[in-house]
């Protein structure tokens, strides 16, 4: 079972009914300053961003292969089977890599607090396991939020995108952006024109950092045995030498 | 002995006793108000001065002590013996300042443990935080006969030589993971750093040059230790060291150039961006120093060694700070420049750096002794040179 959020900006109509339950469920205050400022941070874990008539919305995207996951040293950030990835605040030494490392630059810090956690969404796990949606599903007064089955929204965002084709830029968001998503996210315009990041690669990023780590074995083995022999062999010609009754050369390694 | 106990100047003791309120006011706002009152980090910029500066600078900045300690006792160079003590000792100081550096950078201090016991292989700083607990052991060991020394205690000395050559080539292993992996920290990041800085090879060039800025900080401390101590310098070693250094800048640019070439983006080195600049600087910074080593002139001249070495330590952290701090700034859409509290954090570990190095080679016998001393060493004097511990 792999579960997603689908949003398609062209329903939204900017209330943003989804970034005040989210609040809510997370216990923090909800205001118009609050709602005014369209950036992630520890007051808010989604939010719509505005562009002239158009809106989009940024949450956690819940990658498949999820960056903040692999870089976590303590393993505090997990990808679940149902899709969500959460976050284990027990664990978190906070270090931050993960959000430096976030292709889409979600997850947040209470940076004014002096046992600081890191916050990002969590795609309502509990909720889920509950068998029902996400929090900002249910609050979404025009259907622009849905939760379901990943490859039954992937089909239904196809379906939009195949019988209203004016309507939509054809591709959809988090379908294969760092190797897929478990938020999917369809618009009239490409992404770069709604405030979310377009420069991704198509392949999951925790690849390129796992193939340098890959080569952790060899440097211990190959070194080992080199440096090893290299001084087996700098301080053979000494044994040698004394053995010959000579005095060893200055610099006998050279 | 009358010079060895000579003070620095009264300006110098000012400074250092300014800079250190400085820290500790800086030091109360980090605790009691957190990371937001004491730095200008934001969600946008996680990573700042004491990430950039105080933990990738510094531990390749004492990347001295496994390059000496190797040259020494695995590849027997051993007109160097002189130097290693310094080295290691700089090393460990280092990493000590590295380790409390990264007290002050975390969230949560406390949990610095967490990575030792909770698992995550797969994590670029998972192995980072294991190399350096590692290193840091080895290096307290490697240096420990010369506190053993010191204080006569023979017997825990002898057992510590026993297994120097096996912690010798852990530290080498440990040194080449670790240092290389500081730049694979920033493999994760292809679409946020400058294509100037984010290449495949970042783990390469931050192995390389950290062996570059090594052989420029012993230089370096050399020349500072001669200066305090009233010590003759080793030109002829600092020559041989000044020969390589030149080589291996010169490795670091011919790599630097085929890297930018191969991936197409030498043109933007000319754009005239910020960031165009600061890769000039960067460069230049090295390429400097290295025309200047070729020569021989140069390289007896202890003034111009020490500027070269200078040139080296400012070129490498350069490059480090514009792969951590302004190569992530045009991406990150914010404006990040160290808040003051930030910069006294760091100027603080720095003189404090100084400082206890100062302390060390005062009291313990780091540098080495004096031909006219007697040697003071009763029972280990019959080692085989083979069992010399990097102490030594």
């Amino acid at each position: 079972m792999s579960l997603a959020v689908l949003y398609d900006s062209t329903k939204c109509v900017g209330c943003r009914e989804c970034e005040r339950a989210c609040s809510g469920k997370w216990g923090l205050p909800y205001n118009e300053a609050i709602a005014a400022r369209e950036v992630l941070s520890e007051h808010k874990l989604t939010t719509i961003v505005t562009r002239g008539e158009r809106y989009a919305r940024r949450m956690c995207m819940h990658c498949n292969q999820p960056t903040c996951v692999s870089v976590c040293p303590v393993a505090a950030l997990q990808k679940t089977e149902a899709g969500p990835v959460v976050y284990d605040e027990k664990r978190c030494m906070g270090c931050r890599y993960c959000m430096l490392a976030c292709p889409f630059q979600v997850p947040v810090y209470e940076w004014t607090r002096t046992q600081p956690k890191v916050k990002k969404c969590d795609m309502c796990f509990e909720r889920l396991m509950a068998g029902k949606p996400t929090t900002c599903s249910e609050a979404c007064p025009t259907g622009a939020t849905i939760t379901g089955r990943r490859e039954e929204l992937l089909h239904e965002a196809l379906h939009r995108l195949a019988t209203n084709p004016k309507d939509y830029w054809q591709r959809i968001y988090g379908r294969r952006e760092v190797g897929g998503a478990s938020v999917l996210m369809i618009a009239a315009a490409p992404p770069e024109e709604l405030g979310l990041k377009a420069n991704l690669p198509q392949h999951p990023l925790p690849l390129l950092t796992w193939q340098a780590l890959s080569f952790v074995p060899d440097v211990v083995g190959v070194g080992s045995a080199l440096l090893g022999g290299v001084y087996w062999i700098t301080h053979r010609r000494e044994e040698v030498a004394a053995a010959e009754g000579r005095k060893p050369g200055k610099d006998v390694g050279r | 002995m009358t010079k060895l106990l000579r003070w620095p100047s009264t300006f110098w003791r000012a400074l250092f006793v300014l800079i250190l309120a400085g820290g500790a006011y800086a030091t109360y706002v980090r605790a009691f108000y957190g990371l937001g009152a004491s730095t200008n980090l934001s969600d946008q910029f996680p990573w700042g001065l004491w990430i950039g500066f105080d933990v990738l600078c510094g531990v390749g900045l004492a990347a001295g002590g496994f390059t000496l300690a190797a040259s020494v006792h695995i590849f027997n160079l051993r007109r160097y013996k002189p130097i290693v003590r310094p080295a290691i000792l700089t090393a460990f100081l280092g990493y000590m300042l590295v380790i409390l550096a990264l007290l002050f950078d975390l969230g949560r201090p406390y949990r610095i443990w967490h990575p030792l016991v909770m698992w995550n292989p797969r994590s670029v700083m998972f192995e980072v935080a294991w190399c350096v607990t590692l290193y840091t052991t080895v290096l307290a060991l490697e240096f420990a006969p010369v506190v053993l020394e010191r204080f006569g205690l023979y017997e825990p000395l002898k057992w510590i030589r026993r297994v120097m050559i096996p912690l010798v080539i852990a530290g080498v292993i440990l040194s080449t993971l670790h240092q290389s992996s500081l730049g694979s920290l920033y493999l994760i990041v292809p679409e946020k750093l400058h294509p100037l800085w984010y290449t495949p090879l970042l783990p390469v060039f931050f192995f390389v040059s950290a062996i570059t800025v090594g052989l420029a900080m012993t230089i370096f401390e050399s020349w500072h230790s001669s200066k305090a101590f009233g010590r003759q310098l080793e030109l002829p070693l600092l020559d041989g060291m000044a020969r390589l250094l030149a080589v291996l800048l010169l490795v670091c640019l011919v790599i630097r150039f085929l890297d930018l070439a191969r991936r197409g983006v030498l043109a933007l080195a000319l754009e005239g961006r910020m960031e165009s600049w600061l890769f000039l600087l960067e460069v230049s910074l090295a390429t400097a120093p290295m025309l200047l080593l070729f020569r021989s002139r140069v390289r007896a001249n202890p003034s111009a060694l020490y500027a070269c070495a200078v040139m080296v330590i400012f070129a490498f952290v350069a490059h480090r700070l514009n792969v951590s701090v302004t190569g992530m700034q045009a991406s990150s859409g914010v404006e990040y420049v160290p808040k003051w509290t930030e910069a006294m954090v760091t100027l603080s570990i720095i003189a404090l750096g100084f400082a206890v190095f100062r302390f060390a080679a005062k009291y313990l016998p780091v540098f080495e002794r004096a031909k006219e001393e007697p040697l003071p060493a009763p029972e280990p004097a019959a080692q085989p040179a083979s069992e010399l511990a990097p102490g030594d």
